[in-house]
């Protein structure tokens, strides 16, 4: 009965969090230190860096590139992370200390690009466009969990839903040569997928991280199974037709955000236009104050007359549905065809999404753009010559995710009744 | 006029029990029926049945003379029949707004929520029936009583005609309870019918209009609440004439073996909800903690046996100092604890009785020999617990997990009882167990006094504390508010303290303790 | 109660109650030695079955034979399911009539090469045994360590070094640290989740798919630099372990058999011994089961947590350890086919209990084996066994399933879950 101690005045104890303000103001001020000492100090005055502000290949909304002074913006950045760790260690930011953390990571990200195209030039405006694109898999993922986690059902097979969809998706397009068909069908093959999980885990009551780990090692398995019978034997079945990059009128012309928002994929369009869906239906209609009620506590949704297993089928079958779109993206989106495994662990990234942004499609969508942004950092790098090695460099995705988990689970509220199978009475 | 609802000939059989043996029941309009019953004689079943929880095997439901079936709660909605649960149906980071609306939300251009409108309805009813509430907090941040308002305030908005009420006090203080008892008698005087079910006697005779006692799942009894008396009732409650006084010896207390000065204590939100709690437990001494549930009693019981760590203060345990030491440290130097959950905290269900009988002793001698478990003595000591305290398994390899709560609670009891200790924690000891139980326990924790051990017993029952105890420490929001002498002590004084009024007489004592003198 | 009686009669099914999971009280031990293996049984025979159709249904002969008429289609789809299955078991146990064959010649080569399938068949089922162990502990433990893959892989990385690296050390010296090594590798790696578990509460499943990722990454970095093999042109594999760090293979090439099947038996009844027999292992599973029981009883949640791990990874690096020491001789990448994830199938079929993990492993072994002789024969992917696995785990898993196919009676009380995971956010 966690209601019950309602009772208590509140009293927060002071001090408990004195330990997490100083630890986090040294490591800011840790962090100028780095950025001082590893970036700047072989600099020499006279280099430059030079961002390019428009990505490749774009003729409306151009940009001019952006050449900074290479030691003096360093020496900028570590000053302001070294004045924002020594407010935090000696007053501390409060409530805004998250935001201020954001801020050092920013700086410190910004200070890395700056060290490592010291004397080159680095298309920044091309590094986001990436970017966005790196994101939606991993967003539309999170959407996914958000689905079905705020109707009480973990679903750790987003990632196998994604691989499946992926593989129908290249296989239909191809045959179909339609790429909505592909789409279409590839969907399909994700949400059949989820229904194999809301039947596993609603009606059988198998522990949901059980059945998601067997969905994902089925659809591992077939999509190899399949990829080999015929994709990699007939390579026109591996060669769908795709999705490609149109300009929204007016909107594309903004420079900077115009070619990188607004003049891409449909994809990218799309996960927008999910984004207002779900975020509007979650929060201001029957249907999402019922899923959430019954994410929440739903014996007592069930008291209420609200059809506790129809509603978490359909979370899940609408959260397959979007998962189905995330993986068919890659095959229709981005690469234009299946390589087996291809997914490389988004689903997985997506449910981190999920967490960081507390179980709401904006927080979502902006976890999923920092680590869309960690991906193309290790790509571009590797371009640029890096003295870090590229495997290695590859890693920073799966390295963030862990440390993003760390400092933000139990931080926020998460669904009551999550992972908890419903027995009614 | 005709009853508002009859019940004929309620059969529901579950495997092994028959929790409800042809009960017939007739509720008039505008009266309060009191529903009394021990622990597990099918009242909740009855009302789960009522409410469409449950499916009866034989029997009707009649609603104004008209036979209605009811599959769920849905059906027992449209039919006017709505209930507040023992444990509230609410979800505690919606808002009341958002928690009364659900199930029946008015909605616009299709499927939007209409908030406002059921903010609006909420008011209206707020004010006709005196429930007052704002629509617009969130369920969480509100005291338990406003809970319980927002829980009938979600019946009134569905129109229900027939209220039943299930144990609604437990969580309750006493004057939170006559809070309860005034509104249940507006409900009634506009029209509404109730059915209350309890088990307290007090509560019955204050409030209801007519009783019907069950017992067994079978109804063994009516009684008018101007003319019954509580002996009466127990008797007709329980089968049997009962001692309500446990025997126990006068004995002047021992030594002080459990100290505890002024511990703070903060839940998981980080609030403080222990605060500068002080008291000592003697040898041959049961110091009772009263209080309403959550005020405090549950992390102070943790923050004694080593389960919390307390912000400051310190405790100490016959002249050793085991503040924020760990719970195996604490029990090797001779304290038992009987937690508050024993299915969370006291067992391992899935484990053999023999495996629960040595939970916090197998690793050492004799039950392990370095790191090998020795499984013939456990088994030993587990034949012979079972035979003392009296298990009722089938053997001491069955899982604990299938046995009678009441049998939970004697594995328990077994392991805790059997060592050689000097302070021992009980905490609701005898939650949810029968009459019979009940009294064994009670038997068990006087003998352990008896025998000198110190007993610091934590209850919300007012009956077991006044029983057992011999002096009783009230909390409140954190704080003991006074510590009174058992002997001469009303449950009516008790019942102020818990509800955080501390009378005229009571004055500081030198360790900071509030000492009440006299009786009132 | 007379003690010796219950002695005798119960404590004698205690050890098959460990497997079963089921009611002491059954009459008698036939029919719950049945009742324990019939969902597995029923359920391998359902995926196969399955696996059959899917043989069937992705086969351009078969849909080309059901042109002419339909008994021609069916006639050409039992031919296909029967030749395929037929390789998979020919190519798993050996061919009865070429064992019966050189049994009659007497010859030992011809001998020792007719029943090679069967001895190949437990070369594979070893990591398996290992793997799946790894995840048996862990489920004991409450921990889902489904990381098992990563840790294969540094175990994997740090046993080859060792056995590399480290030169004119006898081979009693030798090979148990290099065998240690992997085990270290692997509890190292698993104890990062299991010490993020308990200090920030994050959820060991998510953790270990991240560092299964970063582990692979880092060995691709470890063999294409530091690592890697001199004069191959960088190639990414890393240079041939000393001799004196070989687990030593029992008969010459091909066959392949070895002394750490023998170790994965021994391990096993270790693993046995901790879990049920010792302190430790209760411990294990108190927390496991029940950790708010096992935090008033006096364990540490958070040393258990982080010991569980560590040993569940040390298990899952003697598989990396054992499949360099024994079989490779050097790292390559790709070392790893999806032992992490059929790790969790293993423990899932085996219901978490080595004898039944070390059953499991045999028949994956047999079917991953056999698969590969199928491949060669009628051309179907070797991902048909990840398929047949992940169809038979669903049946483990659920057996309401299987039980409502076979219309068997329902049991009273569904077997105990492995596992179970409230959210993401508990753990703390």
């Amino acid at each position: 009965m966690a209601v019950s101690s309602a009772t208590i005045q509140r009293v927060k104890i002071g001090d408990i969090s004195r330990v997490r303000r100083i630890s986090t103001g040294v490591i800011e001020i840790l962090i100028a230190a780095f950025i001082f000492f590893m970036f700047a100090s072989k600099i020499t005055g006279d280099a430059l860096t030079k961002f390019v502000m428009t990505p490749g290949g774009i003729t409306v909304g151009k940009m001019g590139d952006w050449i900074v002074q290479t030691r003096l913006t360093l020496w900028i950045m570590a000053g302001i992370c070294l004045v924002i760790g020594i407010y935090q260690l000696i007053k501390g930011f409060g409530k805004f200390s998250t935001g201020m953390i954001g801020v050092v990571f920013l700086a410190f990200i910004f200070s890395f690009l700056t060290w490592q195209a010291s004397g080159k030039q680095l298309n920044l405006a091309g590094m986001l466009s990436s970017s966005v694109l790196l994101a939606v898999p991993i967003t539309l993922g999170a959407f996914s969990g958000i689905l079905c986690e705020r109707a009480g059902v973990v679903n750790i097979a987003i990632e196998g839903m994604m691989l499946m969809a992926a593989m129908v998706g290249a296989l239909m397009g191809s045959i179909t040569q339609s790429m909505w068909l592909g789409l279409f069908f590839g969907v399909l093959s994700a949400v059949l997928l989820a229904a194999l999980h809301a039947v596993l885990s609603i009606k059988y009551k198998i522990d949901q991280i059980i059945s998601g780990t067997v969905i994902n090692i089925f659809s591992a398995g077939m999509t190899s199974f399949i990829s080999q019978k015929f994709l990699q034997v007939h390579q026109e079945l591996n060669n769908p037709i795709m999705f490609t990059r149109f300009e929204i009128p007016v909107l594309a012309k903004i420079p900077l955000i115009g070619p990188i928002l607004f003049n891409t994929n449909f994809f990218v369009y799309l996960m927008f236009f999910l984004l207002i869906i779900i975020q509007i239906a979650l929060f201001s209609t029957r249907w999402g104050l019922r899923m959430r009620s019954v994410g929440e506590h739903p014996k007592a949704a069930d008291t209420l007359g609200i059809n506790v297993i129809k509603t978490r089928y359909m979370a899940v079958l609408l959260g397959g549905m979007v998962a189905g779109i995330a993986g068919a993206f890659y095959t229709l989106g981005s690469v234009g065809r299946f390589d087996e495994g291809m997914t490389a662990g988004k689903g997985f990234i997506g449910l981190a999404a999920m967490i960081f942004g507390n179980y709401s499609p904006i927080g979502a969508i902006g976890a999923g753009f920092l680590f869309g942004f960690a991906d193309s950092i290790g790509s571009k790098l590797s371009l640029l010559g890096s003295a870090i090695p590229s495997t290695l460099m590859s890693t920073a995705p799966y390295l963030i995710t862990m440390i993003v988990l760390a400092g933000f689970v139990g931080k926020g509220h998460v669904p009551a009744a999550d992972g908890k199978p419903y027995t009614k009475e | 006029m005709a009853p508002i609802l009859q019940l004929k000939g309620i059969t529901k059989q579950f495997p092994g029990v028959l929790a409800n043996d042809h009960i017939d029941l007739t509720l008039n309009k505008g009266e309060i029926l009191a529903l009394l019953g021990e622990n597990g004689a099918g009242k909740s079943t009855l009302m789960n049945i009522l409410y469409g929880l449950y499916q009866p095997d034989e029997g009707e439901i009649l609603v104004n003379d008209k036979k209605v079936t009811i599959h769920s709660p849905t059906d027992a909605i449209k039919t006017g029949i709505g209930m507040v649960h023992q444990h509230f149906m609410l979800i505690p980071v919606f808002t009341v707004t958002e928690n009364v609306m659900l199930g029946s939300e008015p909605v616009k251009a299709g499927d939007f929520l209409d908030r406002p409108k059921t903010a609006d309805k909420i008011r209206e009813i707020s004010r006709q029936y005196k429930l007052e509430v704002n629509p617009d907090d969130r369920v969480e941040d509100l005291p338990v009583g406003v809970q319980q308002r927002v829980e009938i305030i979600k019946l009134l908005y569905r129109e229900a005609e027939i209220l039943i009420f299930d144990e609604p006090t437990a969580v309750l203080t006493p004057q939170e309870a006559d809070e309860l008892f005034l509104i249940m008698r507006s409900l009634v005087k506009q029209g509404k019918s109730i059915i209350f079910i309890t088990h307290k006697l007090r509560e019955v005779l204050d409030v209801a209009d007519r009783i019907t006692v069950i017992r067994r799942g079978k109804v063994v009894g009516q009684a008018d609440p101007k003319t019954a008396n509580k002996n009466e009732l127990a008797e007709m409650m329980v089968g049997r004439a009962i001692s309500l006084v446990v025997q126990k010896e006068v004995k002047a207390p021992g030594k002080i073996v459990l100290s505890v000065k002024d511990l703070v204590v903060a839940d998981q939100m980080k609030q403080m909800v222990v605060d500068h709690v002080s008291f000592d437990v003697h040898a041959g001494q049961v110091l009772g903690v009263a209080g309403v549930q959550g005020n405090g009693q549950t992390e102070l019981v943790e923050a004694v046996t080593g389960l919390r760590k307390s912000v400051s203060g310190s405790v100490d345990f016959g002249g050793t100092e085991i503040t924020n030491a760990s719970p195996r440290k604490i029990t090797s130097l001779g304290s038992a604890h009987v937690p508050e959950d024993r299915q969370a905290d006291g067992l391992v269900l899935p484990f053999t009785v023999a495996e629960n009988l040595v939970l916090c002793t197998y690793y050492q001698e004799p039950f392990a020999k370095g790191v090998v478990l020795q499984y013939d003595k456990i088994l030993e000591n587990s034949i012979s617990l079972v035979k003392d305290f009296d298990i009722r398994t089938p053997s001491p390899l069955t899982a604990v997990g299938t046995l009678s709560g009441g049998n939970q609670q004697k594995v328990i009891i077994a392991r805790e009882l059997s060592r050689p200790i000097q302070l021992l924690v009980a905490s609701q000891p005898t939650r949810g167990l029968d009459v019979g139980s009940i009294e064994y326990i009670h038997k068990r924790i006087v003998q352990k006094r008896d025998e000198g051990c110190a007993v610091l017993l934590i209850s919300p029952e007012l009956d077991e504390i006044i029983e057992l105890s011999d002096r009783i420490a009230v909390m409140y929001r954190g704080k003991i508010i006074a510590t009174v002498n058992a002997d001469n002590v009303t449950k009516e004084t008790l019942g102020l303290l818990m509800a955080g009024i501390v009378p005229e007489k009571i004055e500081s004592a030198p360790n900071g303790e509030k000492v009440v003198e006299t009786t009132f | 109660m007379n003690k010796k009686n219950i002695e005798k009669q119960d404590f004698g099914k205690v050890v098959l109650n460990e497997i079963v999971g089921g009611d002491p009280k059954a009459k008698k031990q036939k029919k719950s030695v049945w009742k324990a293996i019939q969902i597995p049984v029923l359920a391998i025979i359902t995926g196969l079955f399955i696996g059959a159709i899917l043989i069937a249904a992705t086969s351009e002969t078969v849909y080309a034979a059901f042109r002419e008429g339909f008994f021609t289609g069916l006639g050409q789809a039992f031919k296909e399911i029967g030749t395929a299955y037929l390789a998979l078991i020919t190519g798993s146990l050996g061919n009865p009539v070429s064992i019966v064959a050189a049994l009659k010649s007497g010859d030992a080569a011809a001998i020792r090469s007719a029943v090679n399938p069967f001895l190949e068949s437990l070369v594979q089922s070893t990591p398996y045994i290992f793997a799946g162990l790894a995840c048996a502990l862990g489920f004991r433990a409450g921990l889902f360590n489904i990381g098992v893959e990563g840790q294969l892989f540094m175990g994997a990385a740090l046993a080859t070094y060792v056995g590399y690296s480290i030169t004119g050390l006898p081979v009693y010296i030798h090979l148990p640290l290099a065998i240690l090594a992997g085990a270290l590798g692997g509890a190292i790696w698993a104890s990062i989740p299991g010490i993020l578990k308990v200090t920030t509460g994050g959820n060991e499943v998510i953790n270990c798919i991240m560092m299964n990722y970063i582990a692979y990454r880092i060995t691709t970095f470890l063999l294409t630099g530091p690592m890697s093999r001199p004069g191959t042109g960088g190639m990414p594999v890393s240079p041939i372990i000393q001799k004196t760090a070989e687990i030593p293979q029992f008969f010459q090439t091909p066959i392949r058999f070895h002394a750490g099947f023998l170790l994965a038996l021994l391990v096993a009844f270790a693993v046995w011994w901790v879990l049920f027999k010792s302190t430790w292992g209760l411990n294990l599973r108190t927390v496991g089961t029940n950790p708010r029981a096992a935090k008033y009883a006096g364990l540490s949640i958070a040393k258990t947590t982080i010991l569980g791990m560590a040993l569940s990874g040390a298990l899952a690096g003697l598989a990396g350890a054992n499949e360099i020491l024994a079989v490779n001789r050097s790292m390559a990448i790709g070392l790893s086919s999806g032992y992490g994830f059929d790790s969790i199938a293993l423990a899932l079929l085996g219901n978490s209990h080595p004898v039944g993990v070390i059953l499991a492993a045999l028949l994956f072994g047999v079917l991953k084996n056999g698969a590969t002789r199928m491949m060669v024969v009628s051309a179907i992917p070797i991902d048909i066994v990840t398929i047949i696995q992940a169809l038979i785990l669903i049946f483990v898993a659920a057996p309401a399933i299987i039980r409502s196919i076979y219309r068997m009676r329902k049991v009273k009380e569904e077997s105990i879950a492995t596992v179970t995971l409230s959210s993401w956010g508990g753990g703390k």
